[in-house]
């Protein structure tokens, strides 16, 4: 983007009628690591790529529970993304205490939305400079929002923020449509390729993603790093094996000792 | 997000005298028991139609259960207007709740546990809702049934009674309530609690409504009254036992 003439205040209009403040925080957005969240019916399952500003530090967390039934994964001013986690956690626990009821998803985006919006019509304030993709349960099953700096929200079956996102979204894109009818281990699968997707060639390690899940019965929670590196074992050999992305049978040398379980897109385990 | 005002805004009684007259001290026109039931297929309740002024039973078409939203019954006893002011704060939530329009609604749970903030927010604010309420409903399936007292105190049963009703109906609910009760024998059940009732109880009248809730929605009777008998033998001669000489 070039440098505009009314992009000072978030309180002024362009000419064409744009904001540029405000979509400049959705720059902001773009500029952090990936994020990648899909749903099915019953479970939704929320993937990060770890980045750590240096070899010395740890990562950044941007995967945050909100609770038992909902979760939220961020991307950009990370910092934002914590505060806005908070009030998320507030709401949910406040309704959780007066109605001994768990907050449906789609009602505390909308309460995120109208926070956001807040800060593009506010001279003093600026918008949050981050995205955030809130996976959640409410009466009628899974749900996943993608909250934007502007003050919208969109619903999505699944969807990628984030920097080298569109090579995740790229890959949901061919896939999505049989999410909603998912196993949960499948879903955690196609999160985990999604996030391959964004690492560019990089060897996917369970060390450099986060990934969560929620369902129906099933409260919100982190995989641990074993679980996680035994879905990459599935499909990281066939990956060798041919180009592009997506799991496929194995190929030509046939390797015996499979799982037993006749799943075709499970490649044998080498011991 | 719901917001609710108590009706003092005009300080505190620290502050302002004039205040103090604003609290609930004691209430003035009452309603009698409330008792209620799960069945096969939901809640019944039942209430007379009375609300009485002190000693007097001055008003006779008081109706004591309402419906809220889509789910449940509301019903009280103790003071009414507190009963009307209430329903105005579920007439607020529950238009809230239509309003988001999402597919997701306030079931009996939840308004049971809204109530029983309220009542226990009043409570510690030395200035009571005087009511003893009862929240029933049907949802998903599930039946629910539960009470809040003034004082904030909450819980959920498969039967339940205020007042009066909590000495007299509740022993007899206890023995002949069953899980599988059909409508009709629900009806005669709580028809045999509300007979009781209305010999024992000075302020019960015999006029009397039953409410009905299942997943289909709610259906509140008409008003009508029940067969009593008075010529028990130990009745005809009252002052038998007790001539004096003044």
């Amino acid at each position: 983007m070039f440098r505009n003439q009314y992009d000072t205040d978030v309180t002024t209009w362009s000419p064409t009628g744009r904001l540029f403040q405000v979509e400049y925080a959705m720059e902001a957005v773009k500029q952090g690591s990936a994020a990648i969240g899909l749903r099915s019916r019953s479970h939704v399952v929320l993937a990060c790529v770890n980045k750590a500003q240096s070899e010395l530090s740890s990562h950044q967390k941007k995967i945050f529970k909100v609770d038992d039934h909902i979760g939220v994964a961020i991307a950009g001013l990370t910092a934002d993304g914590r505060v806005l986690s908070r009030y998320m956690r507030s709401e949910a626990i406040n309704h959780s205490f007066t109605y001994e009821s768990p907050l449906p998803v789609g009602r505390l985006v909308v309460h995120l939305a109208d926070k956001a919006q807040v800060c593009t019509q506010r001279s003093w304030k600026r918008p949050y400079g981050v995205g955030l993709l809130v996976g959640g349960l409410d009466e009628s099953g899974a749900h996943l929002y993608y909250n934007c700096p502007s003050g919208n929200y969109f619903e999505y079956q699944a969807f990628a923020i984030g920097s080298r996102s569109q090579a995740a979204k790229t890959y949901l894109e061919r896939r999505f449509e049989s999410f909603a009818d998912s196993s949960r281990e499948d879903l955690i699968k196609d999160a985990i390729l999604a996030v391959r997707e964004t690492l560019q060639g990089e060897t996917l390690k369970s060390s450099l993603c986060t990934v969560s899940v929620l369902g129906v019965g099933e409260p919100f929670h982190f995989l641990d790093q074993e679980t996680i590196q035994n879905v990459i074992d599935t499909f990281e050999k066939v990956a060798d094996e041919e180009e592009g992305e997506g799991e496929a049978e194995p190929a030509a040398p046939a390797e015996e000792g499979g799982d037993g379980t006749g799943d075709q897109d499970v490649a044998p385990m080498e011991t | 997000l719901v917001q609710f005002t108590i009706p003092i805004d005009n300080g505190d009684a620290l502050k302002n005298a004039e205040a103090d007259s604003q609290r609930t001290l004691y209430p003035y026109v009452t309603g009698t028991s409330i008792v209620a039931i799960k069945y096969k297929d939901g809640v019944l309740m039942a209430s007379d139609m009375g609300g009485s002024y002190g000693s007097t039973l001055r008003y006779k078409n008081i109706e004591r259960v309402k419906a809220i939203g889509k789910h449940s019954l509301l019903g009280a006893s103790g003071e009414i207007s507190d009963f009307q002011e209430i329903l105005r704060y579920l007439d607020e939530l529950v238009l809230n709740d239509n309003m988001w329009d999402d597919g997701n609604s306030l079931g009996p749970k939840e308004v049971h546990n809204y109530l029983t903030r309220v009542m226990y927010n009043r409570r510690n604010k030395f200035n009571p809702l005087w009511n003893t309420l009862v929240l029933g409903g049907v949802k998903n399936g599930e039946s629910y049934l539960g009470m809040v007292s003034m004082i904030g105190v909450s819980f959920e049963d498969n039967h339940v009674a205020t007042g009066f009703g909590n000495h007299l109906a509740r022993p007899i609910l206890r023995d002949e309530w069953r899980a599988d009760l059909s409508f009709e024998d629900g009806v005669k059940l709580l028809e045999k609690c509300m007979r009781v009732l209305l010999y024992r109880d000075r302020s019960a009248i015999n006029k009397l409504q039953i409410a009905k809730i299942t997943e289909e929605g709610v259906t509140v009777s008409q008003p009508y009254s029940l067969k009593t008998f008075w010529e028990f033998q130990a009745f005809h001669n009252p002052t038998a036992g007790a001539q004096g000489s003044w």
